[in-house]
């Protein structure tokens, strides 16, 4: 003992230490600086600010877009780690652990269903992410990098979808990731060793359920947790740009995120759980035969969100529809925020009154457009044969993008001339590509029957 | 003295960069082969023994089922191992003996008995595997790496 005098110290019971060991401040705090105080001592709430901007808030201006992405993510984590109880990861067990999820497991439907159907929103919701961040201008300096992750994000999005594609081991499965993975294949150089490390051989078998398993549970899902890690922080570092009207000036107001931000987030996660938890209880993930190596079916598809590039090839020669549009269509993708600096349109939708009109147009022209050139070349338009003298990388590649950049070209001088500001003319470009592959993506999907001939729904 | 104490520190720079670069570069080579595929005899990958050729009349195309190719007995007597994979997005070409083409369902390509293109979209002829016939006529088809080829040609046919 030592001889310091002792006051008998306020004891506070065992209970309430055991609470202040693990949340050292009032569970309730009373006034905003202990509210921020909270924020910034919590693990979990620290991915926020302790204040954030008022205007940002209001709920048409983000959607809740990002949000939603987590919350996702995290039920895919949940349902996922579920799954791993009930799968068996080799092509004589996988399907059975598909019927078996089915038929004995309690609530193995919903399990599932929740994982599929969660995966599939993802990548609409990371793409719709990625547009209200377009055209709210929402990328520009400091935010740069930040972008480039979160297209980054959206790749890995779309690998995790893939790789978990071909689990259930079913025809769908089999044959969806057997074409979407000969489109690697159109890669010069580096295509076939890719393709074949990634199929772990020649085509899907053994070796590739294992090598997808591990991508799909391991692999990408610790990616994305590193790189979402480093997204939000920089959001966290660089605040969310601040919406406001044509004209007006930015309101510069705070309020603290406990409770106003945390509030609105945990309301918008509950009710979208509700929806989602509903969906999947009466829409079940769709699950055909076992695999048949032997026998593919008609028409064979790639997952839904590789149509757009399966009907690419359908149109160009492989080079180009594999490789030379979408890697440029990538690249402008990630320049996107180094081009455009025009700060002073930050927060506003379409930039104006003008760039709300154009991108409109050019969505129209993008749809009208691609569905013309789609239809033209399934009836018309036949540059192979009419310059048959020239080898099928020129007449099906090098003309038909000639032509392209022509017309995009062609468009944007138009634009220019008319007075347009370059980054609304910019936009123009972006919307009239987004609608043009958009469109395809929906050809793809809804309008090939048999042999991939168009089917249109009037005829 | 102190201008060699520099240098020699900048030396020790260079020496352990180096030696980090090697050790990420081993490491991944390390990692690269353990990922590489693996085959074995007799399954898809492996080595496959038909027997003698003899059992193949000219003209036929016989499916080896485990070996995801055709043994395609050409009329003139030639031999080919033709992979089944199309070369189009990868589907599984059956033979269709009433009109002696391979037809893909997928998305319509259609080649000659030798593997050569007839129809679009495959770009290039359907991919063949190593064959050879030993001494006693018995033939092996290896079926570890597909042979890839611009156009068909006499080449690749294996006579007896």
């Amino acid at each position: 003992m030592t001889d310091h005098p002792t006051h008998p110290p306020e004891k506070p019971a065992l209970l309430t230490r055991i609470q202040q060991s693990i949340q050292r401040g009032p569970i309730r705090p009373p006034d905003d600086r202990s509210r921020m105080k909270m924020v910034m001592n919590s693990l979990i709430l620290h991915i926020h600010p302790s204040k954030v901007s008022k205007p940002a808030l209001k709920f048409t201006y983000t959607f809740g877009l990002g949000g939603l992405l987590i919350l996702l993510g995290s039920i895919l984590a949940v349902t996922g780690i579920l799954l791993l109880f009930v799968y068996t990861p080799s092509p004589d067990a996988a399907y059975d652990s598909m019927i078996a999820l089915q038929t004995e497991i309690n609530f193995g439907n919903l399990i599932r269903n929740l994982h599929h159907w969660s995966g599939n929103l993802m990548v609409v919701v990371g793409v719709l992410h990625l547009l209200r961040v377009f055209y709210t201008a929402g990328f520009t300096r400091p935010r740069e990098f930040n972008w480039v992750m979160g297209i980054t994000l959206l790749l890995l999005i779309i690998a995790a979808n893939f790789t978990g594609y071909l689990l259930p081991w079913d025809q769908l499965a089999y044959w969806a990731v057997t074409v979407g993975t000969s489109l690697f294949d159109y890669i010069p150089i580096i295509g076939e060793p890719l393709t074949r490390l990634l199929l772990g051989g020649p085509e899907v078998g053994t070796a590739t359920l294992t090598n997808f398993y591990g991508l799909h549970i391991a692999v990408i899902p610790l990616a994305i947790f590193a790189i979402v890690s480093f997204h939000i922080w920089r959001v966290r570092k660089d605040t969310i740009t601040v919406p406001r009207e044509i004209n007006q000036e930015r309101d510069k107001g705070k309020v603290t995120t406990l409770p106003h931000l945390v509030s609105i987030e945990f309301v918008f996660a509950l009710v979208w759980l509700a929806l989602l938890i509903t969906w999947a209880a009466f829409v079940n993930a769709p699950l055909e035969e076992a695999a048949n190596p032997a026998h593919s079916p008609n028409p064979a598809k790639a997952a839904w969100y590789f149509m757009g590039f399966q009907e690419l090839l359908l149109h160009f020669h492989p080079v180009f529809g594999a490789i030379i549009i979408p890697g440029l269509g990538l690249m402008v993708l990630i320049l996107v925020p180094y081009l455009d600096q025009d700060m002073e349109t930050t927060g506003i939708w379409f930039r104006s009154v003008l760039g709300r009109i154009l991108a409109g147009l050019s969505f129209f022209l993008g749809v009208a457009g691609t569905f013309g050139f789609v239809w033209l070349n399934e009836y018309y338009l036949d540059f192979p044969g009419w310059l048959p003298f020239l080898p099928s990388s020129i007449s099906n590649g090098w003309v038909p993008l000639a032509v392209i950049l022509l017309i995009l070209i062609g468009y944007y001088e138009l634009l220019k001339a008319f007075g347009i500001k370059t980054c609304e003319a910019r936009q123009a470009i972006f919307t009239l590509l987004l609608a043009s592959f958009a469109t395809l993506t929906f050809v793809g999907i809804f309008l090939r029957g048999e042999g991939m001939a168009l089917i249109l729904p009037w005829s | 003295m102190s201008e060699n104490k520099l240098l020699r520190k900048d030396f020790m720079n260079i020496v352990w960069g180096a030696a980090g670069l090697l050790a990420i570069t081993e490491l991944s080579l390390v990692g690269l082969s353990f990922l590489s595929p693996r085959t074995a005899e007799g399954e898809f990958g492996g080595v496959f023994k038909l027997g003698h050729y003899d059992q193949y009349p000219a003209g036929s195309v016989t499916l080896v089922e485990a070996g995801r190719f055709y043994l395609v007995r050409l009329p003139e007597g030639g031999l080919l191992a033709v992979y089944r994979r199309c070369t189009h997005l990868g589907c599984a070409v059956p033979y269709d003996l009433s009109v002696g083409k391979f037809v893909c369902p997928c998305h319509g390509s259609e080649f000659t008995m030798d593997g050569d293109v007839l129809n679009e979209p495959a770009s290039r002829p359907l991919d063949l595997f190593t064959l050879s016939v030993n001494e006693v006529g018995e033939i092996e088809v290896d079926t570890s790496s597909p042979v890839e080829r611009d156009q068909a040609s006499p080449n690749h046919i294996v006579y007896i």
